[in-house]
């Protein structure tokens, strides 16, 4: 592979000082936005991850390193989100926290934070996390109002109020709505990757396929148990309320199409994208000797992360490619093919962002020309990919799937014993992380 | 679930009314306070002899105000009647009407305990006879007791000193054992030494309870960590959300297990040898109820109530008493129900896997003799639980006006039972099934 551009950062093997291992994990259910934790606000759902995490492991009145989550629609009274959660935990109150915020790559930023800083041996144990409400989300009033009431509080007398005031006008009074769409483009993420899908010509049947698969793959891990240990039940839900377990194609084949509707033969619909969704997710580290300390299992090693950015706003790239970009940094970096592991989670945005990564990387001409390398990065296994299910199924609270899959493949390397696995999550913002995670050696 | 006859009955007016028209007047139990006297008056010892010498000199060693004699019109904390060396009928009388003339001088929450050695162990008819007929005291003066008090009696086996009774004593003498009543506790030497911290019995120690998101479990859970053992608490996944607040109430870790899957036992020792190391303690406490008449039985609710109930306690011992993790002195606490004793219509199922418990503890009782580990089984009558919430209004309330004590037991009742099988202080009970209910006439 050629050196694509040595500002990007480092080109050195990670030589990690100390190792940062993944001791486990917990989330509540993802549910659909407006149903049953419609009413549960984003400290309710981290403090109840937190607490699961907290009675699995035994860590009542403990003081951890650093708790580290966040969310991505944000009201601004939970500026000490993170804090404020837990404060209302079962941890110890002395337990430092901050926040992160950076769009659907939250929650995995903050493993590779902590995991930064478990590795400098700056703290001992670490908790990571997000979480995302979408039925709870803040609703802003208009601009208009807005100044109105900024300058109705620096007004001394009555005569300067009404004079404010005047100013108001119907459409003022008209909220804004959250909206996942790019501040820059004005288009959602959809529509965004509607652009991305249609390039890469990703057919509407292999998208019906990859969303199938979650589905099957996610309710078959249920069924033996594999969230028994990572999953707390929240209000009554005890399984992610959006699976469809006896969903098929002919279902799938039926659904409209939602986004690029604009063009003919628009392919992603409801099926093969994600809904908005609620939940949170949190995920155990510590050092070596911290686990054992503490008698906790060690499921995998975090051996490095990389983030990339692509300009999406004057169209030189989709939106939710950036983990394109991301990949042959850091596999670079580790002397390491796509060959050398043994699962792949790829965050299921839409089925079409999968998809789109995949014929990038096995496409010639794009790895040459576009990422600078000798030729195609190489062809994922199907079969190794997001094997216990991924976000089309479970459902994507934005921070909170970065959590959802680290604590996933921890354990699924840790079942199997040896090999390593690899994690790719797209972000707003043309944004995108890669990480890789070891087994521990048995 | 609040008993509001009870509470009502127990304020001013409506406790005189129900005096005259002859109604029930349950009591408010004497249960456990931590500091609370072992009993609430001195301790009258009756029966001649040196093992009753021998006995009141140990009470007077837990510094308790010991007679043995009654002084007229001195209200009594308990009486403890020694009998193990009755031969003939004939020795009954005596000590039987003085401890008569001694219950009405009884203090509210008084205990009588018996010791006497049990009936099948000898062959001749007439001490036999004896024995035997000690049973049908106690079980006849619980029914008289009024005011909370409870009649219980403990069995010397196999040629034990009277000092084996000691643990099991104080258990039927506290507040701990304030629902039990009109029961008999077997009792070996055990080698074990007898001391304990009465505080923390269970310091240092790891205990595993089953079905403990709720009602009894969540109870027992709590006792076992008050008590100082480390505790995982096991519960279905689905009933995550409150495991996970009992482990964080009681400093514990929960563990999201159906114990019927086959490898139950082997995640159960999995977790606590990683976890802990050893595994001192395990309640079967996990259960259910399918209930039909058999008319009308299905093989679901059937086969659903003899797997939780029966066989997964099965699967899961034999793992257990294989494994090295499981420690050497390790103890088995199940929970049987007065229905697998007396049967309860509609309950053919249920009844069905809590007889075949007793069965089983009796069955592996005999197995571990001679050995320090223990198993044992608790039969609770009628537990407040939302278990019991679930009965129709008139069953629930006869069933709990059918105990001597006229009452239904808490959930604490029977953790606090199992918890002193649990304790150092039981190390010489093995293979017993102590019922936990106020004397129900059910199963009597
Ligand atoms: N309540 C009474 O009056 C009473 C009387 C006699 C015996 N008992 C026995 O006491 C025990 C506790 O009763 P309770 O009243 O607290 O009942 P409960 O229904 O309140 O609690 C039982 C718990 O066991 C759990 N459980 C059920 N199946 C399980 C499985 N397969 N794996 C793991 N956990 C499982 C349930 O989720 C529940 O949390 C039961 O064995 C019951 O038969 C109760």
């Amino acid at each position: 592979m050629v050196d694509q551009s040595a500002e990007q950062g480092s080109t050195q093997p990670s030589t990690s000082v100390r190792n940062a291992v993944v001791i486990g994990g917990n989330r509540i259910p993802f549910a659909r936005s407006g149903g049953p934790y419609a009413y549960s606000s984003n400290k309710d759902m981290l403090t109840a991850a937190i607490d699961g995490l907290v009675a699995r492991f035994g860590l009542q009145g403990e003081r951890i390193g650093e708790v580290a989550a966040g969310a991505v629609l944000k009201h601004s009274r939970d500026f000490n989100l993170t804090r404020e959660a837990v404060l209302g935990s079962a941890l110890a109150a002395d337990t430092p926290a901050y926040d992160v915020q950076q769009a659907c790559a939250t929650g995995l930023e903050t493993v590779i934070g902590l995991a930064n800083k478990i590795k400098l041996g700056q703290i001992e144990s670490g908790i990571a996390g997000g979480v995302d409400s979408a039925s709870d989300a803040p609703i802003a009033v208009s601009e208009g109002l807005r100044r109105v009431l900024l300058d109705l509080s620096r007004a001394k007398t009555t005569p300067q109020k009404l004079s404010v005031l005047s100013r108001l006008r119907p459409r003022d009074l008209t909220p804004n709505a959250p909206t996942t769409g790019e501040p820059r483009t004005g288009l959602s993420m959809g529509e965004h990757q509607a652009i991305t899908t249609a390039k890469w010509e990703i057919t509407r049947e292999a998208q019906d396929q990859l969303a199938l698969n979650s589905h099957h793959n996610l309710a078959a891990a249920y069924d033996r148990g594999f969230f028994s240990d990572l999953v707390t039940p929240y209000r009554g839900v005890t399984r992610d309320a959006n699976l469809r377990a006896d969903t098929s194609l002919e279902k799938l084949a039926k659904l409209k199409p939602v986004f690029g509707k604009g063009a003919a033969g628009a392919t992603m619909t409801a099926g093969n994208s994600t809904p908005l969704t609620d939940g949170a997710a949190t995920v155990l580290l510590g050092s070596e000797d911290y686990a054992r300390r503490h008698n906790l299992p060690m499921l995998a090693n975090v051996v490095d992360a990389e983030a990339a950015a692509v300009d999406f706003v004057h169209g030189a790239e989709g939106l939710l490619m950036a983990p394109v970009y991301a990949m042959p940094r850091m596999l670079q970096r580790n002397g390491l093919t796509f060959d050398d592991f043994d699962f792949f989670e790829i965050h299921e945005a839409f089925a079409g962002t999968v998809l789109s990564s995949l014929a990038a990387w096995e496409n010639e001409d794009f790895c040459r020309n576009t990422l600078g390398l000798d030729g195609a990065l190489g062809t994922v296994d199907r079969s190794k990919l997001n094997v216990n299910g991924s976000s089309l199924a479970a459902g994507h609270p934005f921070a909170a799937t970065g959590g959802r899959i680290v604590a996933s493949l921890a354990k699924t390397l840790a079942e199997k014993g040896s090999g390593r696995g690899l994690i790719s999550v797209c972000a707003a913002g043309g944004m995108g992380v890669v990480a890789i995670l070891e087994a521990r050696e048995q | 679930m609040t008993d509001n006859y009870l509470n009502l009955v127990n304020s001013g007016p409506a406790g005189k009314l129900a005096k005259k028209l002859g109604l029930p007047r349950p009591a408010v139990l004497r249960r456990h306070k931590q500091g609370a006297p072992l009993v609430p008056g001195p301790l009258l010892v009756l029966g001649a002899g040196a093992a009753a010498d021998s006995l009141a000199s140990e009470l007077l060693g837990w510094n308790q105000d010991v007679r043995r004699h009654a002084a007229p019109g001195e209200k009594l904390g308990a009486v403890v009647v020694v009998l193990e060396n009755v031969t003939a009928p004939g020795d009954l009388g005596a000590p039987i009407l003085e401890l008569g003339q001694a219950v009405r001088q009884l203090a509210r929450g008084g205990r009588i305990v018996t010791v006497s050695r049990p009936a099948k162990e000898t062959t001749d008819p007439a001490e036999a006879a004896a024995r035997q007929g000690i049973d049908g005291i106690v079980r006849s003066v619980g029914r008289e007791l009024r005011a909370g008090a409870t009649a219980n009696g403990i069995l010397l086996r196999d040629g034990a000193s009277v000092q084996a009774a000691a643990g099991a004593l104080r258990f039927l003498l506290s507040g701990k054992s304030a629902f039990v009543s009109g029961q008999f506790i077997t009792v070996r030497d055990s080698g074990q030494a007898g001391g304990q911290d009465e505080d923390r019995p269970l310091a240092g120690q790891t205990a595993v309870v089953t079905g403990a998101a709720r009602g009894i479990g969540a109870e027992i859970a709590a006792v076992l960590s008050r008590d100082g053992a480390q505790v995982v608490v096991v519960d279905v996944p689905a009933a995550g959300e409150q495991l996970a607040a009992v482990a964080n109430r009681i400093g514990g870790t929960a563990l999201q297990l159906d114990i019927t899957t086959a490898d139950a036992a082997a995640r159960i020792l999995e977790h606590v040898q990683q976890r802990y190391g050893s595994l001192d303690l395990l309640v079967h406490n996990a259960g259910i109820t399918r209930d039909k008449l058999l008319a009308n039985m299905d093989t679901a609710r059937w086969d659903s109530v003899l797997a939780v109930n029966l066989e997964s306690q099965l699967r899961i011992n034999e793992t257990l008493l294989g494994s090295e993790v499981f420690a050497a002195t390790g103890r088995i606490v199940c929970l049987a129900s007065t229905s697998g004793i007396a049967g309860n219509r509609g309950q053919s199922n249920y009844a069905a896997s809590k007889a075949g418990v007793i069965g089983m503890v009796r069955s592996t009782g005999v197995a571990l003799d001679g050995t320090d580990r223990t198993i044992n089984a608790v039969a609770p009558g009628f537990i407040e639980t939302e278990m019991t919430a679930k009965m129709p209004f008139a069953t629930r309330e006869a069933a709990r006006r059918l105990s001597s004590l006229q009452q239904g037991g808490l959930p604490i009742d029977v953790a606090e039972t199992i918890a002193f099988l649990a304790s150092p202080a039981a190390a010489g009970v093995n293979g017993e099934v102590l019922r936990v209910c106020g004397q129900s006439l059910v199963g009597a």
